[in-house]
């Protein structure tokens, strides 16, 4: 017999090995919050802080909001924030309707044509185009230096269209059911039952996508050459990892004195960051559930 | 609905077909026909003459594949130890850390902790190199704590022979706590009744572990290693192609930086073209042989036959 006690069978840690255990995932967790904590405070920290403590603050003495009215006061900053915000608004709600649409299309196996429809998202998810055949269709359809070179290559990820078709397929056949011998058609169904009945994981692919456009930084620097188009993520390129100086030039708030550069590469990372985060924990406890659908049905 | 002809099947599902028209239509553009631009491999294609008009050079812009050319064995090399090291290390970690997890007794702290863990996941890799740079960087956290105790500073970002250990990393940091989510899914399926079993019988937490838990493991590893292993040739191309200027083309150079940096920066696009096309064909072959080693071995894989 186990001298320990169990606890649903599994057989309770030492109280050693609990306390090890602990320190991991404390330690994990801080590697993960400490840098968050590290930036937000360089953006707000004063000049003579951040020379003080070698260009990175974990926690000012002192705030100043000077870094983020630089950056939001209409300049190269501003400009890319509100570029990415559209790409990211646009695409997503693009991204949905093409999603929703297609995984209902494909939700009952009866249905004519269905097995190579249902082929064609298959095999795109095994399949990924190379860099250079992609930029070709998209170069030829004319749509480079455009907004939509951002979209429409991305809009329709066929990992979420196979996760939302097994969602959809999960659904109580008899709701459906009841509601055809009541009169609704096949678009009734869609917009009465199946959409108010999925908005747990229509929350959760509408984070991955809105996450996937916010995030995006290959496909801006592959097809956008106009710099004056660019996205925030290039923006924090160019300015934090290539360590461009950021003058009053490109902050559009000239006759002001300037912020230190750390805190404003610091400022333009938070505001990089600020979205995800916000959106974040509304959808976070839907994860599993979502997820999980498509890990099953595979 | 035995006798229905193929029309009125058509009649009776318009709506469904109706709706899958956006997104086919979307993915017959965008992932079907860019295999037809990979016609390029084949010719000498310079862009102001067009795909059409470009000669024809046959099996040319393979050489650099066949006699091995030195910068493409360089990328090709760089991207087999990158998988290697995310094969051993990386995918290992979500498990260790999913089984951690699994063994918090609250319910609200394993909660908090799994929502931090999963952050990370999110951000782009534009923002996880510039957080590695504030971390680690020559005036990052790391070098300003070692200066301050008169200990020296260690050149991690823009050192070649700390070009792995950054990327492994990174990749852990980025998705070592997302990746835990399926794990802890299938763990909360175990049936509970085995280990209590298990414990009448006096089983160690080790043989519970290795008796119980990884066996309940071990059709998702087998699918997640089968999904890895289709994805061999492809290691995080933003990751590195944001960090290149710092270490170097040879540290740093793999296959899809390869590709971009000698065909669309270069102009050489027949060539890239052609290691882009065998990249893609080598990587299916592998997604389709470790399914069919997956089936031998009794395992479902990503799909059945």
């Amino acid at each position: 017999m186990s001298s320990r006690p169990t606890i649903a069978g599994v057989t309770v840690a030492s109280r050693p090995v609990r306390a090890l255990k602990g320190v991991i995932l404390a330690a994990c967790c801080a590697v993960v919050v400490v840098p968050f904590v590290g930036i937000v405070s360089t953006s707000l920290a004063t000049r003579e802080q951040i020379t003080r403590d070698g260009g990175f603050v974990l926690l000012p003495d002192e705030v100043s909001f000077a870094a983020y009215q630089a950056i939001l006061s209409g300049g190269v900053v501003t400009r890319a924030t509100l570029v990415s915000l559209f790409v990211t608004v646009a695409g997503t709600t693009l991204s949905m309707a093409a999603t929703i649409l297609l995984a209902y299309g494909l939700s009952r196996p009866r249905s004519v044509a269905h097995r190579p429809l249902l082929m064609i998202v298959l095999f795109a998810l095994l399949f990924t185009p190379g860099i250079i055949p992609s930029y070709l269709v998209v170069k030829s359809l004319g749509l480079l230096d455009t907004y939509w070179a951002l979209i429409l290559p991305v809009a329709v990820n066929a990992f979420n269209v196979i996760i939302l078709r097994a969602f959809f397929m999960e659904l109580p056949k008899e709701v459906i059911e009841s509601a055809r011998i009541d009169g609704a058609g096949d678009v009734a169904i869609l917009f009465r039952i199946i959409l108010p009945l999925s908005k747990a994981v229509l929350a959760v692919i509408g984070l991955f996508y809105a996450v996937a456009y916010w995030n995006a930084f290959f496909s801006a620097l592959l097809y956008l050459n106009d710099t004056a188009k660019w996205p925030l993520q290039l923006v924090l390129r160019t300015y934090v990892i290539n360590q461009t100086q950021i003058g009053v030039d490109q902050l559009g708030a000239a006759g002001v004195a300037l912020p230190p550069q750390e805190a404003i590469q610091m400022a333009i990372l938070v505001l990089s960051i600020v979205p995800v985060l916000v959106v974040y924990p509304f959808v976070q406890r839907h994860f599993t559930k979502g997820v999980l659908i498509g890990a099953v049905k595979g | 609905m035995s006798r229905l002809t193929w029309w009125d099947r058509v009649r009776r599902d318009r709506i469904l077909l109706l709706a899958t028209v956006p997104g086919v239509a979307l993915l017959l553009t965008f992932h079907y026909l860019p295999w037809l631009g990979n016609v390029i491999a084949f010719k000498d294609y310079q862009p102001f003459i067009g795909i059409f008009d470009s000669p024809w050079t046959g099996l040319r812009n393979f050489q650099v594949i066949v006699n091995g050319d030195p910068a493409f064995l360089n990328a090709l090399t760089n991207t087999l130890i990158i998988t290697l090291l995310q094969v051993l290390i990386v995918f290992p970690a979500p498990i260790a850390l999913a089984l951690l997890l699994d063994s918090l007794m609250s319910e609200r702290l394993k909660r908090t902790v799994q929502s931090i863990l999963y952050l990370p996941h999110f951000l782009s890799w534009v923002i996880v190199v510039a957080i590695f740079m504030q971390l680690l960087g020559d005036g990052g956290l790391l070098n300003n704590f070692l200066r301050e105790h008169d200990l020296g500073t260690v050149s991690i970002i823009s050192n070649p022979d700390a070009f792995l250990a950054l990327v492994t990393g990174q990749v852990l940091w980025k998705d070592a706590g997302w990746a835990t989510i399926l794990f802890l899914a299938a763990l909360s399926r175990i049936d509970t009744t085995l280990y209590e079993a298990s414990a009448v019988d006096g089983a160690s937490r080790w043989r519970q572990l290795w008796h119980i838990t990884l066996p309940g493991l071990r059709s998702l590893i087998v699918l997640l290693l089968i999904l890895r292993l289709g994805d061999a040739l492809t290691v995080g191309f933003e990751q590195i192609v944001l960090q290149q200027q710092a270490v170097g083309a040879d540290a740093s150079e793999v296959l899809d930086t390869y590709v971009y940096n000698n065909g669309i920066l270069a102009g050489d696009w027949g060539v890239s073209a052609a290691v882009g096309l065998v990249k893609g064909l080598v990587g299916l072959l592998l997604v389709l042989g470790a399914n069919k080693l997956a089936h031998r071995f009794g395992e479902q894989g990503v799909y059945q036959r």
